[in-house]
């Protein structure tokens, strides 16, 4: 048995996902190949090849693979599917549209988002809003599955040899899909998805201006910046910076949230984080009880002193 | 131009669930249900496009118990014209529903099928890329913005690193996100009018679908809870704590 993981990656490195999802496809217990597919990613395949445990990469390079469009990543996935019992990835916006296409192409179903490998066949996997954790036996012969990175360690071993990296001639067409145009929020801060301090801003913010707060206290610690929804909607920040249910699961050393009330679907993307502090006006606002700090106060008095002090 | 819209009936999402006590589920007794809230993002937008002259006729289609008549009647005063219920029992995995939505597709014909992007209950986040798999039409999942025009519907979809626009050749399947649209609410003499709206009965046999388990839930349990934190009472004991007992900064 084999197990097949798809690499994420951003400018031509691996993202840290992949090796949290590394992790998870070695505890599955099979032999492990990667696929890299994009356009000019020869690196990052080399760079897959030297992952600890990785016995073969395989390397899609092509034009049509560029923005990891569903349809033909989907057909890739597929032609390629055959020597697999398991097809795996990190949970990202990519994988969360090929990944099901994938399932239904084979008629099998996926198990999404798991947050720990009980066995080959048995997983674990958070259900409404991560307020119920369910164990899953997937019954297909060949598993789909995606992997909430946050829930696993980084496997950052390197084997002294590479293993083998061979190059993918298939190339899938995409007649009925196209990409137009990206609008992608450039940020010197670190990525909010594996970032270790995350300091966040919701609807107690008041505007975009005011943001400016939240991130001088976030480049004071080095920190990505985040939002709960009402901040988004408002149109403070962009939607990339959604942390929650339905945005991006985080789970750093240090999660600091400033104006947000705590609701399920906001817990539900951060309430795995190391430490968490709150700082909030309302000493009732429901995130004092997941905070292991909380300060209950006005947050343009709390940022400026704290960014000043630190 | 038909639409064809996906409507789940889901625990409401202000509910906070509790895990039955032997484990075996989570406990929706006497618990409130509604709509999938993605789902009214993707029964306004369809019905937006209708009032815009972009389409002519919206049906709502529901797999899930005869109870899920009230999101489907619901989806129908909000401006759906007819709705379609497979009733079945238990839940229904996404492969299973994604196959009953693809046998009204072929039936139907919609040049449009919107869906949530995302269960509440499951948090799946698969239907409709399986759909658009089964019925080969090309998928624009997580839209927070739909244009139609030119036999294409360009799909502005979220993102992790921002938004990205896609061109899909018609017909097509496209997944709303939270920012797509703001759903109305129904007024009573519209909630009065959907009780004389057609709403099909059908079953998955109807539909020549023979449900497949995938999986099988061995359990249900609570997540770990985080142990109740302190207050403190100024910046600098925060500062204070975050450095010599948290030692994260
Ligand atoms: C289907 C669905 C999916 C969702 N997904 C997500 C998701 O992924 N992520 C997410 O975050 N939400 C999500 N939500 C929304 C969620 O239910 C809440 O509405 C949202 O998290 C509220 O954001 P907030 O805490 O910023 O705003 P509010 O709830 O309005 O809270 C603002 C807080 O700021 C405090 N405040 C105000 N002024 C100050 C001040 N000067 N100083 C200090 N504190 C102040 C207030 O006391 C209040 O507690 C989802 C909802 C639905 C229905
Ligand atoms: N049983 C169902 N009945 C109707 N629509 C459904 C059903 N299950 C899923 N869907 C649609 O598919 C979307 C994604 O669901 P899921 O893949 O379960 O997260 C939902 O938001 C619905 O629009």
């Amino acid at each position: 048995m084999t197990t097949l993981l798809i690499a994420e990656h951003k400018s031509s490195t691996l993202s840290s996902a992949t090796l949290c999802a590394l992790t998870a496809a070695q505890a599955i217990g099979n032999d492990v190949h990667v696929l890299v597919a994009g356009n000019n990613v020869e690196s990052v395949a080399d760079a897959a090849a030297s992952l600890s445990g990785v016995t073969k990469v395989m390397c899609a390079n092509a034009d049509v693979y560029e923005y990891a469009l569903a349809e033909p990543m989907g057909d890739l996935i597929v032609y390629l599917s055959a020597s697999y019992s398991h097809i795996i990835a990190p949970s990202n916006s990519e994988s969360k549209d090929f990944m099901p296409r994938v399932a239904a192409l084979l008629d099998v179903g996926q198990v999404s988002d798991i947050c720990a490998v009980l066995s080959a066949d048995q997983f674990k996997r958070p259900i409404y809003a991560g307020n119920a954790i369910a164990t899953v036996t997937a019954l297909a012969a060949k598993k789909v599955i995606t992997v909430r990175a946050s829930s696993f360690d980084k496997n950052a071993q390197q084997n002294d040899q590479k293993c083998p990296v061979e190059t993918v001639d298939f190339v899938a067409e995409s007649v009925l899909s196209s990409w137009q145009s990206d609008d992608i929020t450039e940020s010197e801060r670190p990525d909010l998805s594996s970032a270790s301090r995350i300091v966040s801003g919701g609807r107690g913010v008041g505007s975009g201006e005011n943001f400016a707060l939240v991130e001088a206290l976030a480049d004071k610690l080095g920190a990505a910046v985040g939002a709960s929804r009402a901040a988004v909607d408002a149109g403070f920040v962009s939607n990339d910076l959604q942390v929650g249910q339905t945005g991006k699961i985080v789970a750093p050393d240090l999660y600091m949230a400033f104006g947000i009330s705590g609701a399920i679907q906001h817990l539900a993307g951060m309430k795995d984080s190391k430490v968490i502090v709150a700082v909030n006006k309302d000493e009732d606002a429901p995130i004092f009880q997941v905070a292991d700090y909380g300060l209950v106060g006005d947050l343009f008095a709390v940022l400026p002193e704290m960014t000043s002090k630190l | 131009m038909k639409i064809l819209v996906g409507v789940k009936r889901v625990i409401d999402y202000n509910v906070k669930v509790r895990v039955k006590a032997d484990q075996s589920n989570v406990d929706l007794t006497n618990v409130k249900m509604a709509m999938n809230p993605f789902c009214e993002i993707a029964v306004e937008e369809a019905v937006r496009l209708k009032e815009a002259g972009v389409a002519s006729e919206v049906i709502v289609m529901s797999v899930g118990t005869a109870q899920s008549q009230e999101q489907l009647r619901n989806a129908l005063a909000l401006g759906a014209d007819r709705a379609v219920l497979v009733e079945s029992e238990g839940e229904v995995e996404p492969l299973n529903v994604a196959k009953a939505f693809a046998a009204v597709v072929e039936k139907e014909q919609p040049v449009l099928v919107v869906l949530g992007k995302q269960s509440i209950d499951s948090d799946n986040n698969q239907m409709g890329q399986m759909l658009a798999a089964l019925t080969k039409r090309p998928q624009g999942t997580f839209a927070s913005k739909l244009v139609v025009e030119d036999g294409k519907a360009l799909v502005t979809r979220e993102i992790d690193g921002g938004l990205r626009t896609v061109a899909l050749t018609l017909p097509a399947i496209v997944t709303t996100d939270l920012r797509l649209n703001e759903p109305r609410y129904a007024k009573l003499p519209d909630i009065m009018k959907a009780k004389r709206k057609p709403l099909d009965t059908l079953s998955l046999a109807d539909l020549g679908v023979a449900p497949k388990a995938h999986y099988r839930l061995d359990k249900v349990e609570a997540p770990s809870i985080r142990s109740a934190g302190i207050k403190v009472a100024s910046v600098d004991e925060l500062i204070c704590k975050l450095k010599d007992e948290a030692k994260v900064i």
